[in-house]
């Protein structure tokens, strides 16, 4: 293999960094860092920034929840249809964020497929705090789905099976082997989740609203701003956004590479 | 565990894939059973069905009058509700747990109280000398202590049956004497079924006082491993148990065999209890006394020639029953009284 790689392939790589970079530079570069406080500690802001911590680890939960199981079937489970589930579950990650939140008001809505006898239950989720974690759920569960299942598909079926002669049932099993064995990616898968579901816009803005208090996550309230009365507090908030999903992504990197 | 005798009954019939086993033995607590085959011979899917891992198509076990398994009348037990101990090949110690709690495993999750159970599998670290490795992850233990955390893991639950995977195979040369050794005298502690699978014919001679060779899903042959080693019925049991194999007592780089022969080995080191192992082709038979003095030489008694494939193998009699794998025009040759010569340097000595 060559050393030296060709000139031009490296200034289009170059050029593809710059890319990425440029934007953060341009947050960077226009932050009001004088003013940065202030915005920050508003009350608006706090809300914003509450509500989007509240529905975020919500959502996150609802994923881990109702995911672990799926990726184990996913995993472990041959059955017929497994493709058309696992692209079914899959969707969200291509889908365009507000194309599943018109999805999610025509399924969960008031008129909706299901929304009608949720809402004869009393359940209502759009414009709602649980409607937030819905859309945002929808959006970021397969990355957590994904994730767990890899790992679970590396875990070797033998040490199971040691497991099950040493006296532990197939609950057992999952909870006292398979579970702590994918530990990592579990943590992993869970992270980028919440990360996903941190940043959530569209599906969110979509199906739940953005009233301030109750639906206003901090991806909105930045949009707000940004078209209306305060850029500057629309750039601080971004850059809080962008601090994040920097610190998530350097604390996965390890285990996020070695789970893909 | 109860003092009086357990009896594994165990008439296989599976079917895996293309593969079909079908296998029935019977083996109580006296012996130690090394099942030999060649890959692919079954060996391990017997021992999954005896587990429980693998449901029988047809047949029967039963485990001291308990019936384990029994398709015709519907009755499987499940593997976590066998009174059996498995240690696998490569041993599937648990790697987020520490070889304590890899041994106590079994027990917590029979229900002892966790306290109880690691006091139990401390118990088991001290017998197998590895009580300062109780807190080490399996990925920090080296093979032999990894098979001895395997081990432990296994007998820690007071099975009724012990099934061994190819214990061995794992290890490099070295570090395999010395847990063949260590394995001998905990399989001879322990006193219900032993099973041991291996493909390894020193392994299986040296640990199993009863060998069942395996090929292709059938029993090919049964007995002790000098019968089978005097009487091959196929060119690969010949192969792979056709090795003498004697124990003795070693001093000053002479081994005194149990039947009273004085053999010359190079190894001066080895003392006391050894097995002595002569494989067949370094049995030289001459017509007459040979010159020079090879020290192992002795006139002995041809007692049979057995043709297997391209080799001949010739059984003698004398201070030493032994086969020699001679060509068949030597054999054609062969007078009813000949000598024996082995050289020192073909002689391999275990530690028994």
């Amino acid at each position: 293999m060559s050393r030296r790689p060709p000139g031009p392939v490296v200034a289009v790589a170059v050029l593809a960094v710059a890319l990425f970079a440029l934007p953060l530079a341009g947050l960077l570069w226009r932050a009001p860092w004088r003013s940065a406080w202030r915005e920050l500690s508003s009350h608006d802001a706090l809300t914003a920034l509450r509500l989007s911590l509240q529905t975020s680890v919500l959502a996150t939960a609802v994923a881990v929840l109702l995911g672990t199981p799926l990726a184990w079937v996913q995993a472990r489970v041959a059955y017929p249809g497994r493709s058309v589930v696992r692209a079914v579950t899959m969707l969200p990650m291509v889908l365009p964020p507000v194309v599943g939140g018109v999805a999610l008001l025509l399924a969960l809505g008031r008129r909706g497929l299901v929304g009608r006898y949720l809402d004869g239950a009393g359940v209502h989720l759009p414009f709602h705090l649980s409607g937030a974690v819905a859309a945002e759920a929808f959006v970021a569960m397969p990355f957590f789905v994904l994730t767990l299942e890899a790992a679970l598909r590396s875990v070797d079926p033998r040490l199971e099976e040691a497991a099950r002669t040493l006296g532990a049932g197939p609950w057992a099993v999952f909870t006292r082997v398979t579970l702590p064995l994918v530990r990592p990616s579990l943590v992993a898968g869970a992270l980028l989740c919440w990360a996903r579901a941190l940043g959530e816009f569209g599906a969110t803005i979509t199906f739940a609203g953005n009233l301030p208090g109750h639906t206003q996550t901090l991806p909105l309230f930045v949009y707000v701003k940004l078209e209306g009365s305060s850029p500057d507090a629309a750039v601080i908030l971004s850059l809080v956004l962008l601090a994040v999903s920097l610190v998530v992504l350097v604390g996965l990197r390890e285990r996020w590479l070695r789970a893909l | 565990m109860a003092a009086g005798t357990v009896t594994l009954s165990a008439d296989v019939a599976v079917q895996v894939g293309q593969f079909a086993l079908a296998v029935d033995l019977t083996v109580d607590s006296g012996d130690v059973v090394g099942i030999v085959g060649p890959n692919g011979a079954g060996k391990s899917t017997l021992l999954r069905v005896l587990a429980g891992l693998l449901a029988l198509d047809a047949g029967r076990v039963a485990l001291d009058g308990v019936v384990l398994d029994d398709p015709a009348s519907g009755v499987f037990v499940p593997p976590e509700a066998r009174p059996a101990g498995v240690v696998f090949q490569d041993y599937l110690l648990f790697p987020h747990l520490s070889a304590l709690d890899n041994v106590a495993f079994g027990c917590r999750r029979r229900g002892v109280p966790r306290r109880e159970a690691r006091r139990r599998a401390r118990e088991w670290l001290d017998r197998m000398g590895l009580a300062d490795r109780a807190a080490a992850r399996p990925a920090e233990l080296s093979g032999g202590q990894a098979q001895r955390i395997a081990l432990a893991r296994a007998l820690a639950t007071d099975p009724a049956l012990l099934l061994l995977d190819e214990p061995l195979a794992a290890l490099d040369a070295p570090t395999r004497r010395d847990v063949r050794r260590d394995l001998h005298h905990h399989l001879d502690a322990f006193h219900g079924v032993r099973l041991l699978v291996t493909h390894d014919p020193l392994d299986a001679l040296t640990l199993a006082d009863r060998i069942v060779v395996i090929e292709d899903g059938r029993v090919v042959q049964t007995g002790r491993p000098d019968e089978i080693a005097a009487q091959p019925r196929s060119a690969y049991v010949a192969e792979l148990v056709g090795t003498n194999l004697f124990r003795g007592t070693a001093a000053g780089g002479v081994v005194r065999t149990a039947s009273g022969a004085d053999l010359a080995v190079v190894d001066t080191a080895a003392v006391g209890a050894v097995f002595v192992v002569i494989p067949p082709a370094a049995v030289a038979l001459y017509r007459t006394r040979p010159d020079g003095s090879p020290r192992n030489t002795w006139p002995a008694t041809v007692a049979g020639v057995d043709r297997l494939g391209d080799r001949t193998r010739v059984r003698v009699t004398g201070p030493l029953t032994l086969v020699a794998d001679v060509t068949p025009a030597a054999a054609a040759e062969l007078p009813a009284e000949v000598w024996v010569a082995v050289k020192a340097t073909e002689i391999q000595v275990y530690p028994a």
